[in-house]
């Protein structure tokens, strides 16, 4: 039985036909070898039989990578989103949230990252130079480095769970933000004035009925009045300056952004930040995870030195999905951690 | 026909049970699903889609049923809510995004290039079984207590009923996946495994249609992946995004949803445009009007597509800018969209008419698209769509630019390609008369929706005046014919797998590459890629019906 | 289809087999590593620039192109666009382009609509 070579136009004059190609166990899906004419398949043990040349298989698989890194950008897409959505509208709770943040662990994160993107670019050479045992070298840093982002992750996320700085209903900080070194040391006369604004707070709870007076926005003065009240006598607080209220303002503990109109507490609707902080980042790290389980696979295929001038496919798109890991991070760090 | 090398025996080739092909190259359950064969991996969309599609409509017809008369009829309102969910989520996220591309692109696509396969085989493998884990994830759903938001998963409510919205939304988050490595896929096939001799502008439509539909699975689809992705997290964890009990913004839910969900309707129909683009110009042995006009506008929808998403949302809270902004775009689509209806309508004037099956079918999609996308601009505007939003009118518009758009060209294609893919006819009458079944079945259900929708009539209302019960008896005779013709036309195409007459390699005499191989193809399609020297349309001159074998064949010098 | 032109990859000190370079090019050892200290560099200013104070989108804004700078390096230079198809460049800026696209017109839309959430609240917050 032969096969009819399908040549219903004729060749024109010029065109050089495609070199054919073979047709091998993949494609029967089972097993069963088809033998039939070998043409550059046999010096190509990883060219895909549906491909013509190595050249043709890297670019059709470098084309396939970038479509995707384009989805992963639209992924995270929403995120952003939500959170440039919310900043705009509700920037106290992020100006709130950001005293609780450790810049410095973000900062470390991030160099750690642009290490392992360069390790990674640097496998990519390797493999096209056919340096096997410095492609494994890099591909250990690379991996290296991915999973001490993760070790400073899991500090930082145990962190705020000590803290109780969760999403959603578990917001509950255990410290007040004008405790805060962070606030002190911006602020300090905030930080004192938000301290006897608090002490006198509850000090108008415990006095009888019409005590507190809300603290109004911007410079007006906050005076709870005292009746017959058995505890210490309270004093009417002076004005506040503007050094003392504004950075209240800003963070929504006092004013019409503020929880309660009575004295100082947090802004409304405070856990949208770490709402979206634990989403973003908890979704990126997903993403190195990922990527830490492809370098190890990876690893492994390099051990076997396959990769050479006209096979470095896996690595180059690895090395890509790798980037677009830390170009999210390099966007992610100041939107979260530089807040100011 | 003793030597094999003349054109003549290449397009009329051995057919029967004794020439190898694709369907029985390889045996067993194993080889089909652990297959990498394009064509493989079509049959099995095809089968699963359409089984789908089954129960899709199962749920429309208890629905109807219900709806025969105001109050109860068959189903509590509770369960009325959870099947119109069903119906809706199990219709676009199984059947018709999936549908054309998956099914009939997969088998069609590489065979129109001259490939061997897609670019990415087992990327497509991954991309079935994708699917297939988010079908049973949604129905899931359907087992615990099923979804009962419609399909639209709106928060608040998405976020804090009881019944099982997480399955579902998850079960679309997986075929959302399923989507975009198709679209991938299929992007860098065309990209980088064209024959020589076939540039762009000699690509069949259908083609470009599945390259434009690609473009926007690749660039949509990871927005309703994060957006089910937070509702889930959102219904989990009470994050706060989207319920304002939380702080969140249910609005910010409908523009994530929308963003996404307004692309989607052109993944559905878009290719549906690409199937009529193959069928007319052969079904009229005449080339295509305007073909680089046709091509681009698929782009042009394509694009504009994702700048009109608003318009679900005139009466959600939406602003009133955003909402201008959105109501104006969404006229310039019926701009290229009219393009192709006017160039495929040139291309049958003064041709030569075949009235075969798919025929049949593209000339009912050029009737039902033009009315449900006419139908689209009304609800453009905005002061009209005050009106007119969650009516039955907007019913109506979507079931006749999906089911007379998307389901008509699918079921044309599916006709049109038949003979290719199983090597099989299937009988002529019984395709006409169940195409002519489906055409009546579908106006009958969804024109008295227009009707009922513009006097008032919500949608997803279990209950309602009697002054709608006349109307709504009509659309459920309607219904009961639509399915009716369903099943006629799947009884005889299934048929036609045991007892049909073996199919010639180009019973249609179309000018596409795929009908240059044998039907069935061999497994490997094409030994070497074939070089083009003409467009898809051209030449139907040069073709000339052979009685004997019931096909096209070229003609020979000395016939 | 267009080959890519073959990189130096001589001149930089790195021993290796120089044989058969395929189709591939090779970015030069020396030009990966000063990106990578030039991206460190621009880390330390964007730490360093929060502690002055520019105002209310000041510090943002500096943040963000000091980032997007960032960004560009790492596209241009690690993911080989600068040598690579110019369809891949396309097919990046416009992912960009479609994620601005979603994220002005919903912070637009919010905008618009924030102004009547606020005095609902305002009125409700008055009527107890």
């Amino acid at each position: 039985m032969s096969d009819p070579t399908p040549q219903a136009e004729p060749k024109s004059e010029g065109s050089t036909p495609r070199p054919a190609a073979v047709a091998d166990a993949k494609h029967a899906g089972n097993g069963h070898a088809q033998a039939d004419e070998h043409h550059g398949h046999s010096e190509h043990p990883f060219l895909a039989h549906h491909f013509d040349t190595p050249q043709q298989q890297f670019e059709a698989g470098k084309l396939g990578i970038w479509l995707f890194l384009l989805t992963e950008v639209l992924f995270f897409a929403g995120l952003f989103c939500a959170y440039t959505v919310y900043r705009a509208i509700r920037p106290e709770v992020f100006v709130y949230a950001h005293y609780f943040l450790d810049t410095r662990l973000g900062a470390v994160n991030t160099c750690v990252l642009l290490l392992s993107s360069l390790t990674a670019a640097w496998a990519v050479r390797n493999a096209q130079l056919r340096q096997h045992k410095h492609l494994m070298v890099n591909i250990v840093i690379t991996i290296a480095c991915a999973c001490t982002f993760m070790v400073v992750k899991y500090f930082e996320y145990s962190h705020k769970v000590h803290d109780g700085l969760l999403w959603g209903p578990n917001f509950a900080p255990k410290e007040q933000v004008w405790e805060l070194k962070t606030f002190k040391d911006k602020h300090p006369e905030a930080a004192e004035y938000a301290e006897k604004l608090a002490h006198a707070a509850k000090h108008a709870e415990k006095a009888p009925a019409g005590a507190a007076a809300a603290p109004a926005a911007h410079g007006a003065a906050a005076a709870p009045d005292a009746h017959g009240a058995t505890d210490e006598p309270s004093e009417p607080l002076p004005k506040p300056t503007l050094e003392q209220v504004e950075p209240l303002v800003a963070a929504g503990l006092v004013g019409e952004k503020a929880e309660s109109p009575i004295g100082v507490s947090r802004p409304r609707n405070a856990h949208v930040f770490f709402s979206i902080y634990f989403f973003m980042t908890g979704l990126h790290g997903l993403h190195v995870l990922i990527g830490i389980g492809i370098w190890i696979w990876l690893l492994f295929k390099a051990k076997r030195g396959v990769f050479g001038p006209n096979y470095f496919g896996p690595i180059d798109y690895a090395a890509l999905y790798w980037h677009l890991v830390d170009l999210i991070w390099i966007y992610l760090f100041p939107l979260l951690y530089l807040i100011h | 026909m003793t030597s094999p090398s003349t054109t003549a025996d290449v397009v009329a080739p051995k057919t029967g049970s004794g020439s190898d092909n694709y369907l029985v190259h390889d045996k067993g359950f194993l080889s089909w699903a652990l297959t990498l064969d394009h064509k493989r991996i079509g049959i099995m969309y095809l089968a699963s889609v359409l089984t789908a599609f089954a129960l899709g409509g199962l749920f429309a017809l208890i629905l109807r049923t219900e709806l025969l008369s105001p109050g109860h009829t068959i189903i509590d309102h509770d369960t009325y809510n959870q099947m119109f969910t069903l119906h809706g989520a199990i219709m676009v996220f199984l059947v018709i995004i999936p549908g054309i591309p998956a099914a009939l692109g997969n088998i069609a696509l590489p065979l129109q290039l001259g490939a061997k396969d897609v670019a990415f085989p087992r990327l497509n493998l991954a991309s079935y079984y994708l699917w297939l884990l988010g079908a049973i994830c949604m129905l899931t759903s359907l087992v615990m207590n099923a979804a009962d938001t419609g399909w639209t998963f709106y928060a608040p409510y998405s976020t804090t009923t009881e019944t099982a919205v997480a399955p579902a939304a998850m079960g679309a988050f997986i075929l959302g996946f399923s989507s975009i490595f198709t679209g991938l896929n299929f992007i860098v096939t065309i990209h980088k495994l064209r024959p020589p001799g076939m540039g762009w502008f000699r690509l069949p439509l259908f083609i470009w249609a599945l390259y434009s539909t690609a473009l926007i699975q690749v660039l949509a689809t990871p927005v309703i992946g994060i957006t089910l992705l937070m509702l889930t997290v959102e219904r989990l964890l009470h994050i706060g995004i989207f319920d304002p009990a939380l702080g969140g913004d249910p609005v910010l839910f409908q523009h994530f949803f929308w963003f996404y969900s307004h692309p989607a309707v052109y993944i559905m129909v878009v290719p549906g445009f690409g199937v009529i683009g193959d069928l007319i110009p052969v079904f009229s042995r005449k080339r295509i009007f305007g073909y680089k006009f046709i091509a681009v506008s698929s782009l042009a929808i394509a694009f504009l597509g994702f700048l009109v998403w608003g318009h679900h949302m005139f009466v959600s809270g939406q602003s009133t800018l955003a909402g201008s902004i959105f109501s104006a775009i969404t006229f310039l689509i019926a701009i290229p969209t009219a393009i192709k209806v006017f160039n495929w309508i040139a291309t049958m004037y003064k041709g030569r008419i075949h009235l075969d099956t798919p025929m049949l079918y593209a000339l009912a999609f050029l009737w039902v698209f033009t009315i449900g996308g006419l139908t689209g601009v009304f609800l453009a505007v905005m002061n009209v769509d005050i009106h007119l939003h969650d009516t039955y009118f907007v019913v109506a518009h979507f079931h006749y630019v999906m089911m007379g758009g998307a389901i008509t060209a699918l079921l044309g294609g599916i006709h049109y390609w038949w003979p290719k893919a199983f090597g099989r006819m299937y009988d002529e009458k019984q395709g006409r008369f169940g195409a002519l079944l489906v055409f009546a079945g579908l106006n009958i259900t969804f024109f008295p929706q227009f009707i009922m929708g513009s006097r008032g009539m919500p949608r997803r209302y279990y209950n309602y005046l009697p002054e709608f019960q006349d109307l709504h008896r009509l659309s459920t005779i309607g219904a009961y014919m639509l399915g009716l013709g369903f099943l006629m036309t799947a009884f005889y195409l299934v048929r036609s797998l045991k007892s049909g007459r073996p199919a010639p390699a180009n019973p249609w005499g179309s000018r596409t590459l795929e009908w240059t191989i044998p039907s069935p193809p061999p497994y490997y399609n094409f030994h070497h890629a074939p070089t083009v020297t003409r467009g898809p349309y051209d030449d139907y001159d040069t073709l000339v019906y052979d009685e004997k074998i019931g096909g096209y064949v070229e003609k020979t010098p000395s016939a | 289809m267009a080959d890519h032109s073959h990189g130096a990859t001589a001149g930089d000190g790195h021993a290796g087999g120089h044989g058969d370079h395929g189709f591939a090019h090779t970015t030069p050892l020396s030009l990966l590593i000063g990106i990578l200290a030039v991206l460190l560099v621009l880390t330390v200013l964007t730490v360093s620039v929060t502690s002055f104070d520019l105002g209310a989108q000041g510090n943002l804004v500096v943040a963000m192109v000091i980032a997007t700078v960032k960004a560009g390096l790492v596209v241009t230079y690690f993911m080989h666009l600068r040598w690579d198809r110019l369809f891949h460049l396309i097919l990046f800026l416009t992912s960009v382009l479609f994620l601005i696209l979603f994220l002005s017109m919903s912070i637009t839309d919010r905008s618009e609509y924030d102004r009547d959430i606020e005095s609902f609240r305002a009125s409700q917050a008055q009527a107890k």
